[in-house]
């Protein structure tokens, strides 16, 4: 089972991670594992179980372009992100680090801390009374998450994902 | 029908002619990384990618900005480390502590130019367009693939046309124009978009920055003004630069909405916490006191800033228990000020000076917040906990506002400080 981790609107990436929590203020990289969203939900680093989700609002990772924002929630484990819209340098980071993301706004149909089946291959959720069917992400976007993400995509096929077709980024 | 100006920089990127929609492999023509991020960077370049250098140590700038001078003994350490990096990988353009923020230093330095794809590990690099370069903000891992391979690939957004009409009243900047906009189309309005600035020819490279590093608060993926008008001219003649024959507004260009914005009757705006796209007119705020007066950062830390506020501040007092913190955004800034007198007045007034840089917009240090604190900050940033504690409070308004502001105490409209005109 997955938990949910709701958010809202907007939800920007020094909420994420604050500056101040950088691996550049740190001993080391590892301790970023205990800051994700440190002070907007201290309880999330402490409580999320790996293949958690989070469903948030539009807009989810704006600001700043800190690849330690989606790598905080890398480490932690997260499952997936579901919102109707994310910020592009965020949808880029995260599809680098090989976090899925789907498009699609489910605020209003799921509550925080719900329990959830999610499997991430076919994009389906089922709660106790239904299943949820996620948008696809394209091709080339899976192509990257099956290799673990865009650096080993690259070392492998030593090219850039999508070129040619319609895409974010 | 014509191209964007962001077509037409990744039509040139890609060596062929691209249109929005489109996902392209582009030539990087700059790229510049800061001391925040770098150890990142390094570290995928050379442990996880495999490659032993940049692909051209021309094109890549470095600049310590961030953090500097280092706050802590793990900055120390880190810069230690990229300094040794500069030096092994021979990197032509290295810009260490006290230069400035990287987007100012690279305009002034004539690295940035009319017409180049210039990708930045730093959000705000939407400030290149403010010279009609196509800029824009990578993480870590895009940075270090393009270092490798002087490639990116993109989506070649749909633009948003901002069209400004009419002349900019006294107290009235280009802050303020780019909160307006921030306020009609929001945080997301322009997300995996371009963003053209037109009408505002009358600017100088340094407020056009302004508009340029707005640009990402809207979710732009790039920021660019025309380089026409005095202030380009101005910039151009100085350097010896020109923008490239193929680069010109194509007025058959196809734009996804555009706004308008009446400069004429356009009042001082303010960005409450803590959303950057929650801005109100300063005439409908009320009074609200504040602790500190922030002006700095790649927005509005420009040597015309700190001359908006010197003007305003001449001959006045900062407010009894109101700090009024000034990190210009460059040495250039800071000897432009030093030269003309402007310096000498902010002191005068009271006013305490950092090191140029990106002072505490990142909220590590050189004057950081305390709960309950409440800053007028003349950043791009307002989000809870930017600048230090999550429960300080910040307004984002234009360097006009906040020299009003550090003499009266409350959030103020200039003229309650110096009759208009």
């Amino acid at each position: 089972m997955a938990r949910i981790w709701r958010f809202g609107a907007n939800v920007n990436t020094d909420q994420i991670v604050p500056g101040r929590y950088a691996p550049y203020m740190l001993k080391s990289e590892d301790e970023l594992r205990n800051y994700p969203f440190i002070e907007a939900r201290p309880e999330f680093a402490t409580t999320v179980r790996p293949g958690d989700l989070i469903v948030a609002g539009p807009n989810f990772g704006c600001g700043s372009s800190r690849e330690y924002a989606p790598l905080a929630l890398k480490m932690v484990g997260i499952g997936a992100i579901i919102a109707p819209l994310f910020a592009r340098i965020f949808y880029r980071n995260a599809l680098n680090l090989g976090i899925p993301l789907f498009e699609a706004d489910l605020t209003g149909e799921l509550a925080d801390g719900q329990e959830v089946d999610f499997d991430v291959t076919t994009g389906t959720l089922a709660t106790q009374n239904r299943a949820i069917q996620l948008p696809p992400p394209p091709s080339w976007v899976r192509e990257v998450w099956a290799e673990g993400g865009i650096v080993p995509y690259y070392r492998k096929y030593r090219r850039f994902p999508g070129a040619g077709v319609e895409t974010h980024g | 029908m014509g191209q964007t100006l962001a077509e037409q920089i990744l039509s040139h990127a890609a060596g062929r002619s691209v249109r929005a929609g489109e996902t392209i492999v582009a030539a990087v023509d700059l790229a510049m990384m800061h001391d925040s991020i770098s150890p990142g960077i390094i570290k995928i370049l050379h442990h996880e990618l495999g490659a032993d250098r940049v692909w051209d140590p021309e094109r890549v700038a470095v600049v310590v900005d961030h953090v500097a001078p280092a706050a802590t003994i793990q900055n120390a350490e880190h810069q230690l480390a990229l300094r040794r990096w500069v030096r092994t990988r021979q990197i032509t353009h290295f810009f260490d502590v006290g230069r400035g923020i990287s987007h100012p230093v690279l305009v002034e330095e004539g690295l940035a130019r009319p017409g180049m794809l210039i990708i930045g590990s730093d959000s705000h690099s939407t400030a290149y367009g403010a010279v009609g370069a196509f800029g824009t903000g990578m993480g870590s891992t895009d940075m270090a693939l393009a270092l490798a391979t002087g490639q990116t690939w993109l989506r070649v957004p749909e633009t948003v046309r901002v069209q400004a009409r009419g002349r900019l009243r006294s107290g009235v900047g280009a802050k303020d124009l780019g909160l307006r906009v921030a306020r009609l189309i929001g945080a997301d309005g322009a997300t995996y978009q371009s963003v053209e600035w037109h009408g505002v020819d009358e600017l100088t490279i340094a407020a056009r920055m302004t508009l340029a590093t707005l640009s990402i608060e809207i979710g732009g993926k790039a920021g660019i003004v025309p380089p026409t008008g005095a202030g380009w001219d101005a910039h151009a003649e100085q350097r010896g630069i020109t923008a490239p024959a193929w680069l010109r507004v194509e007025e058959d260009a196809h734009y996804s909405r555009t706004i308008e914005v009446d400069l004429d009757s356009l009042e001082p705006q303010i960005s409450v916490p803590h959303y950057v796209d929650n801005v109100q007119d300063l005439s409908n705020l009320g009074r609200i006191a504040v602790d500190v007066v922030y002006i700095g950062t790649c927005t509005n830390g420009h040597y015309g800033d700190m001359a908006a506020a010197a003007r305003i501040l001449k001959g006045r007092t900062v407010a009894r228990g109101v700090r009024l913190l000034i990190v210009p955004a460059s040495s250039e800034a800071l000897r432009q000020a030093t030269d003309d007198g402007t310096l000498a007045t902010l002191l005068a007034a009271g006013a305490a000076i950092g090191t140029p840089g990106c002072g505490a917009c990142i909220g590590r240090h050189m004057g950081v917040l305390a709960p309950g604190e409440i800053c007028l900050f003349t950043g791009n940033r307002n989000f809870r906990g930017r600048m230090g504690s999550p429960d300080a409070q910040i307004y984002l308004g234009s360097p006009e506002v906040a020299a009003a502001t550090a003499v009266l105490g409350y959030i103020a409209h200039p003229a309650e400080v110096v009759s208009e005109g």
